[in-house]
């Protein structure tokens, strides 16, 4: 037995943290690219607590009510989620060794991200073109800063995407490209989660007071 | 419980959590009406108090967050030894304090700055 840990089971403890049973990681790419999304989890804690100071400083400009369209963030929120769910399809596809079903459905989760970076670079345009640039008030460097960091993630996880989608094609379902498909799943799922704190804390809220 | 760990030896070269497709669709549904409910909520302007609307939509935001952890992040503990779920509790825990600290520290600052330099504070 290598396993040295042996503790006798007593019944299925669900609150263990290193349970006997659990075999040594093969490869710690997931585990450390856990570990990214933890410390890019930091950045966004950063950005939130600006946010969360600066939020109410409109130096005589216009307030998150004045600005933000519900239906516009509702739609966008919506393509996120969908995009999410595309991509556990894929994932249930590439468990069943499916390279098609699995491209489809990346690929349908591209189209979904580029939807919603292409609605959120609208409403950049619509924004700043109404005078309420970044530079307007600290509100809305904060805004601008938050939310475009976050876009900036969807935008390098597109990429990220169709990079997938060419090492697929080239080289199939390799274990090398299930786990690439497994650490761009953590990242996008991971993104989704991060839009749910912007879509409640920023439009929600904003919209709000 | 060598029978468990011979379907752990199974398992070995398959990298990663197992998703289903039942548990996606759930964690879904879920998040659907988890996001529908507070865009509902402030867009209807159901709640006549703002706060009670902003302690309602917090609320469904952090359940929802919870949903994709469990559901699309497949979150639990002994997902790599249990090294993802001390990571998560280590990063929120600090989220805890960036977070708090900075709104605790800034709103005092804000509210004990003099009365008129309040105004236009940028």
């Amino acid at each position: 037995m290598s396993h040295s840990a042996v503790v006798p089971a007593a019944g299925e403890s669900k609150f263990e943290f290193l349970v006997r049973g659990e075999h040594h990681v093969a490869n710690g790419t997931l585990l450390g690219f856990w570990l990214y999304l933890m410390s890019d989890c930091l950045i966004f804690a950063a950005l939130f607590a600006t946010y969360g100071v600066l939020s109410q400083n409109f130096a005589g400009g216009p307030s998150g009510a004045d600005l933000f369209d519900l239906p516009l963030v509702a739609l966008n929120t919506s393509f996120l989620l969908f995009s999410s769910i595309t991509y556990g399809f894929a994932m249930l596809q590439m468990q069943q060794g499916k390279l098609k079903g699995t491209v489809i459905w990346l690929s349908i989760t591209g189209v979904f991200g580029a939807a919603f970076l292409g609605l959120e670079l609208f409403e950049f345009y619509h924004l700043i073109h109404e005078g309420a640039g970044p530079q307007r008030s600290a509100f809305l460097s904060a805004f601008f800063t938050l939310v475009g960091t976050h876009g900036l993630h969807v935008s390098f996880g597109i990429i990220w995407l169709i990079t997938l989608l060419v090492q697929l094609r080239k080289h199939g379902l390799t274990n090398a490209n299930r786990r690439r498909l497994f650490c761009l799943s953590m990242f996008w799922h991971f993104l989704d989660v991060v839009w749910i704190g912007v879509f409640t804390i920023v439009y929600l809220m904003g919209s709000l007071s | 419980m060598s029978e468990h760990n011979h379907h752990d030896l199974d398992h070995h070269d398959e990298e990663g959590p197992h998703s289903t497709f039942s548990g996606y669709m759930l964690g879904f549904l879920a998040s659907i009406i988890l996001t529908a409910i507070p865009f509902w909520l402030v867009m209807a302007d159901v709640l006549s108090s703002r706060n009670a609307t902003v302690i309602v939509i917090l609320g469904f935001a952090l359940v929802q967050i919870l949903v994709h952890m469990i559901y699309f992040l497949h979150m639990n503990f002994h997902s790599e030894g249990g090294w993802n779920m001390l990571s998560l509790i280590f990063t929120l825990v600090l989220l805890f304090i960036t977070l708090a600290g900075s709104l605790w520290v800034m709103y005092h600052m804000n509210a004990n700055m003099m009365p008129g330099m309040m105004s236009g504070g940028a």
